[in-house]
């Protein structure tokens, strides 16, 4: 159930969110491993083990976290460690995306637009509280959880994250790519 | 340009020299200042007994609605905490969470404070909701003379007060509408007036 086939409520006065903050609804997402293949198995072991160490991330930043995801590129946390360093300014040359900062409605389409942009494989960080859940911005302007229009495959809490928080989450990534384990379920794209 | 090739080697015959600035993170990190506020801890007093008694002034303080507080009673058979009640549940919502600090500001009992752990990161976001086991300290771990790993910022929050303190209220006294008055009695502040005043109803 996504975004686009919203079944039409009865009521139309009932409130849209109808759950607590602490336990903002999500997308159902079952991460398992489908590696049945022994010989592309080994192959592709050296592909994710190269893709997880040249992670380019887009040029973007949305809020305040953007900061924090400079002093990380910067030379104290220096993401250039992990082969991260070139932030590409074309969606079509990157294949990570950290959305750094709360995602207003207005800039939803626009986020959407540049991952759809990007190449895959591809790979989504939520960095922070409001691009993760929302944050402290639970009113109409803010999406709340920008999983509700991209697949993210690590959520940063933090407000901001500090680049030690982000770095951490980058290396959860990149084991999670070498892993093999699969992208969460598009929101936008239900499978039926 | 011989000259300039040398400037330029200079430079770097100085850099090399040079500790480098980067902080290799995972394996080495860095000291976090005193009033760093990382994750949340439940602590306990020093018989074990928890130090929450469920008042949910945390949850009523926090800006973000990231926590959140279900409280039982406690019973003669079944003793959580010393107060009435204990939470029953606690769960904090990281990804809400904006590591402010006012749930410890507000807790009475110095229940919860946020420490220095900072690696959090989760592929489920279910998981970055932290239940009562996983922030509550372990029996025994609990808050030791100046154990820095449980204190909290709650010290480096709080300015310590100073030796010698000024008084807030003005104490002068003098004359007003002909009468001799204290500043406090014409409104100056908030003393109750001194009764041998003139100036009294």
């Amino acid at each position: 159930m996504g975004l686009i086939d919203e079944p039409l409520r009865m009521n139309p006065w009932e409130p849209v969110q109808i759950t607590t903050n602490t336990q903002t609804p999500r997308m159902p997402r079952n991460v398992e491993n489908h590696s049945a293949n022994i010989l592309l198995t080994q192959v592709s072991k050296l592909v994710d083990w190269g893709r997880s160490q040249s992670l380019w991330p887009a040029l973007f930043g949305l809020a305040c976290c953007a900061i924090e995801m400079m002093a990380a590129s910067a030379s104290r946390f220096d993401i250039a460690r992990f082969g991260a360093e070139v932030f590409r300014a074309s969606p079509r040359q990157a294949d990570l995306m950290i959305v750094a900062g709360r995602v207003s409605v207005k800039m939803a389409p626009v986020v959407r637009q540049i991952y759809d942009q990007m190449p895959d494989p591809k790979w989504v960080i939520s960095m922070g509280a409001c691009a993760s859940c929302g944050g402290v911005f639970n009113n109409y302007a803010i999406v709340q959880g920008v999983d509700k229009i991209i697949p993210v495959d690590i959520f940063v809490p933090g407000c901001p994250p500090t680049p030690e928080m982000l770095l951490y989450g980058f290396n959860q990534l990149q084991e999670k790519i070498r892993q093999g384990l699969p992208n969460p379920p598009d929101p936008m794209r239900p499978t039926a | 340009m011989a000259n300039e090739i040398i400037k330029g080697l200079s430079r770097t015959l100085r850099e090399m020299g040079r500790k480098p600035t980067t902080v290799s993170y995972p394996e080495q990190h860095r000291s976090q200042p005193a009033r760093y506020r990382g994750r949340h801890v439940l602590h306990r007093y020093e018989n074990g007994l928890e130090r929450c008694v469920g008042c949910f002034l945390c949850a009523g303080a926090c800006p973000a609605d990231a926590i959140y507080i279900e409280a039982e009673e406690n019973s003669e058979a079944q003793r959580v905490s010393p107060g009435e009640r204990f939470a029953r549940v606690f769960d904090v919502n990281m990804l809400r969470c904006i590591f402010c600090g006012y749930c410890q500001q507000a807790c009475p009992t110095g229940a919860i404070t946020l420490e220095k752990e900072y690696e959090l990161a989760s592929l489920r976001p279910e998981d970055l909701i932290y239940h009562k086991e996983q922030l509550l300290e372990a029996v025994g771990e609990q808050h030791h003379g100046d154990n820095p790993a449980t204190i909290g910022s709650n010290t480096a929050w709080q300015p310590q007060p100073p030796a010698d303190p000024p008084l807030t209220i003005p104490q002068q006294r003098g004359t007003f509408d002909g009468q001799a008055a204290s500043a406090a009695a014409v409104g100056q502040g908030n003393l109750i007036p001194d009764p041998s005043s003139p100036i009294q109803d």
